[in-house]
């Protein structure tokens, strides 16, 4: 702690604040400006070459009104389930109980726990049963859900998680290792939360 | 200063983020109905061949075509 104190009183007054990422400038299309300047001293008749940041998208600027509707990308390893689908409200499983998520919500970062998520748009609700991932939302009201595997409910199969829930119900009470019982008391808390999504 | 934040528990049994996560995907795939149970664990097959390195030489690979486990 004293360490970091006596670094900042060196460095304050020498260096310049470097700036966070909502402040610099995100419209690249222009092109690297001081790249250019000193490609034009040496190369004046040749356009210079693009430099990667005019290939990438600049971030969806945060409106200055509240916008009306949330967009959501939602994402796994393999596909893109959602991908920027202007929604209502989502409402996410995390860590610390459910999230519901709507326009204009404080960028948050959250962890989530195997549960239920459901996709609110005018009157439909799509649910998604999903084993775990994080949860993004930033200042312009665009949500970023990224799950290693999300599942619509109907493919769900009762029986098998019945199945599970007791044999893991089974393995916790006769766990030995911190281990064994950390993964028994995982396949507990995914088993019955597949239970619950299924009845609930 | 000491964090006192509550580490979950299979942290503090010594398992990292990324062998939770993938234990739970697994154990959702297996509750899935028929054909796309099927296509979620061929999806999820790992196939790598691993070869070991002696005084600069590489020695015969072996082939690990893992499933991955629970």
């Amino acid at each position: 702690m004293f360490r970091q104190a006596a670094h900042r009183l060196l460095t304050r007054s020498t260096t310049i604040r470097r700036l966070y990422s909502t402040e610099v400038a995100t419209d690249a299309s222009s092109g690297d400006s001081a790249f250019v300047e000193a490609w034009k001293k040496v190369a004046p008749n040749i356009d210079p070459p693009k430099t990667p940041i005019q290939f990438m998208e600049p971030r969806p600027p945060t409106p200055s009104t509240l916008p009306s509707k949330l967009t959501v990308n939602f994402v796994l390893p393999y596909a893109a389930e959602l991908s920027k689908a202007e929604v209502d409200m989502v409402i996410v499983p995390a860590t610390t109980g459910q999230m519901g998520i709507l326009p204009g919500h404080v960028p948050t970062i959250a962890e989530l726990k195997p549960g239920l998520l459901s996709v609110h748009e005018g009157n439909d609700v799509k649910k998604y049963f999903i084993s775990s991932g994080f949860a993004f939302v930033h200042s312009n009201s665009y949500t970023d859900i990224l799950a290693v595997e999300a599942v619509p409910l109907d493919r769900i199969d009762p029986a098998q998680v019945q199945k599970g829930l007791s044999e893991f119900t089974q393995k916790l009470s006769s766990a030995s290792t911190d281990l064994d019982k950390a993964e028994a008391q995982i396949g507990v808390d995914v088993h019955s939360a597949l239970n619950s999504a299924l009845t609930g | 200063m000491a964090s006192t934040a509550a580490v979950p528990f299979w942290r503090s049994a010594g398992m990292t983020y990324i062998t939770y996560s993938n234990i739970c995907a697994n154990l959702v795939r297996n509750c899935l109905k028929e054909p796309f149970k099927s296509e979620a664990i061929s999806r999820e097959k790992v196939h790598f061949s691993v070869s070991r390195w002696v005084d600069g030489k590489p020695q015969k690979p072996t082939i690990r075509s893992d499933t991955p486990e629970v």
